[in-house]
């Protein structure tokens, strides 16, 4: 019989970090420039645990700047942003490592070691976590099947499509059990079906309890996404972070 | 860093041409490192040997005409047995002289025939003699009595035996350097080819540590091979030299002897030592350069 996702990830850590009614990642009155022109500006927000955020706007507004600087990748040109309630500048870069074991991150491109086979990319938070892999390998296994990819565990990443890939991503960001996800654009290389798988896993990790922030162009997700969960849709226009209108 | 771990060596790459580039030039400057260590030790044994054999020896020409060459040799070491500091004095015997002459003129010399003058090997005790004090009595004595105490020509020597023994270690010093340089080099490029592998690192939580660890390891394990390879290479080139002879003198004596064939094994360790640190401070460097 297939077991729940909470049975299958690590989530035995969650409830210990104790992080319920307190922002998970915090920004505060964050602007963001590059190039010397301002891409963000004055951004706040509080992400709190369980909450379902879709992030959407135009293209080249802002959206993967603003997922970066939500873990860490990028410090702000002004503002604060906290991560579990540290000051991002705060932070060492081990720091913002350990952080990021907590941030499960789903990319466009997924970003995979491609020499790896796709069981090993999965794996790759609790490598260099220092996990045992051998202590881990039915957890793995099990999340491998629960996206779907149990047949294609020994494949390599190129060899996989679009879909396995974003699948194989998604395995990979929540193997850690993280509080927080971040999706950036997660459906944009595959067709309706798979997207709404995709959608379907995302939904699940948040009943149990994950932080889920999306960002979308793919409005037709957003609708389907708020069927079925309690969702906040924030837009990025003129730089500025807005709640996006009940059009959506 | 021996054991390693196995997993971490999994998320570089295995191929590229600096693995090749690491491994030749470490077994390069390892073939290089072993020919200088020859060098600096070879001429350290010249210079002890010139040093010590011709600092406790001096000598006493006697030049006389024939009837009393004799006579002022007997005085000349009568006026040497009773000086402070001189543990022997000898005459040298007609054939040591002509084996001295023989280089020059051949085996069937006539030294009886020459008007060759008599040399006295003088053996100084450990404190020596006053050299200044034994020539105003020479002078006195034995008026056809030169006293040579090698200082003339033996500082000459030992100074172009020191120079030799430095140039030796300077050469290692830079050796050491270029190594350094060489693998830098390759593991920046490796770094730089494997800027996707780390932004994925680092995506997924990994610490420097982590990645510098991943990097390193793997250097520091070509860096002991090439090098390995390279010393072996180099000791048989070495033993390929002709044997140490008397008449070819410093030119075939370079080489190791007894425990100093031990200095060549330390060259891998010290290879692999700079490779380590070399490949640490580029990695840490790169990942300081990173978001």
């Amino acid at each position: 019989m297939r077991r729940n996702i909470a049975q299958v990830c690590p989530v035995r850590h969650l409830e210990a970090r104790g992080t319920k009614g307190a922002s998970l990642i915090e920004l505060e009155n964050v602007a963001y420039s590059y190039g010397g022109g301002e891409l963000l500006s004055d951004i706040s927000l509080e992400l709190q645990p369980g909450s379902f955020h879709f992030l959407t706007g135009p293209s080249g507004a802002g959206k993967t700047t603003f997922l970066k600087l939500c873990y860490g990748a990028l410090t702000p040109t002004s503002g604060t942003v906290r991560l579990f309630d540290v000051d991002r500048r705060e932070m060492e870069r081990d720091d913002i490592a350990m952080a990021r074991r907590r941030i499960g991150v789903v990319h466009q491109d997924c970003q995979f070691l491609d020499h790896m086979s796709v069981s090993e990319n999965i794996a790759l938070p609790l490598m260099v976590s220092g996990r045992d892999l051998l202590g881990e390998a039915a957890n793995l296994k099990e999340l491998t099947g629960w996206v779907g990819l149990k047949e294609r565990a020994n494949a390599r990443p190129p060899e996989l499509s679009g879909g396995e890939r974003q699948r194989a991503a998604l395995a990979r960001a929540v193997i850690m059990s993280p509080d927080v996800i971040l999706a950036d654009e997660p459906t944009g290389n595959v067709d309706w079906e798979m997207s709404q798988r995709l959608l379907r896993l995302l939904i699940e990790l948040n009943r149990m309890g994950k932080t889920i922030m999306i960002a979308t162009h793919d409005l037709a997700l957003i609708r389907a996404a708020k069927a079925h969960v309690q969702a906040r849709v924030l837009r990025i226009a003129n730089r500025r972070l807005q709640l996006a209108g009940a059009d959506l | 860093m021996l054991s390693g771990d196995v997993q971490a060596d999994r998320v570089v790459p295995p191929t590229g041409f600096t693995a090749s580039l690491t491994v030749f030039a470490a077994g390069a400057m390892a073939f290089l490192a072993v020919f200088a260590l020859a060098l600096s030790l070879a001429t350290g044994r010249l210079a002890d040997r010139w040093g010590d054999e011709l600092a406790r020896s001096s000598t006493v020409r006697i030049s006389a005409p024939e009837g009393q060459l004799a006579n002022q040799t007997q005085a000349a070491l009568n006026v040497l047995e009773t000086t402070t500091g001189v543990a022997s004095a000898r005459a040298l015997t007609p054939e040591e002289q002509s084996a001295l002459l023989e280089p020059w003129f051949g085996p069937d010399l006539p030294v009886d025939a020459l008007p060759i003058p008599q040399l006295i090997e003088v053996i100084e005790e450990a404190e020596g003699f006053d050299p200044q004090g034994l020539r105003l009595r020479l002078a006195a004595e034995v008026p056809g009595a030169v006293l040579d105490d090698h200082t003339r020509w033996r500082e000459p020597l030992v100074n172009a035996a020191t120079r030799l023994r430095l140039l030796g270690w300077v050469s290692l010093l830079l050796i050491g350097a270029t190594t350094a340089a060489m693998i830098t080099l390759a593991a920046n490029a490796a770094l730089a080819a494997n800027a996707q592998v780390i932004g994925v690192l680092r995506l997924v939580g990994a610490q420097d540590g982590y990645i510098v660890r991943a990097f390193v390891r793997r250097f520091t394990l070509r860096a002991l091979a090439g090098a390995g390879v390279g010393v072996m290479l180099g000791c048989l080139a070495i033993l390929a030299l002709p044997a140490a002879q008397d008449q070819a003198g410093f030119l075939t004596g370079l080489g190791f002897r007894g425990w100093h064939w031990v200095w060549p094994l330390a060259v891998p360790p010290l290879a692999a030592a700079v490779a380590y640190l070399a490949t640490r401070a580029a990695a840490r460097k790169t990942l300081r350069d990173l978001p």
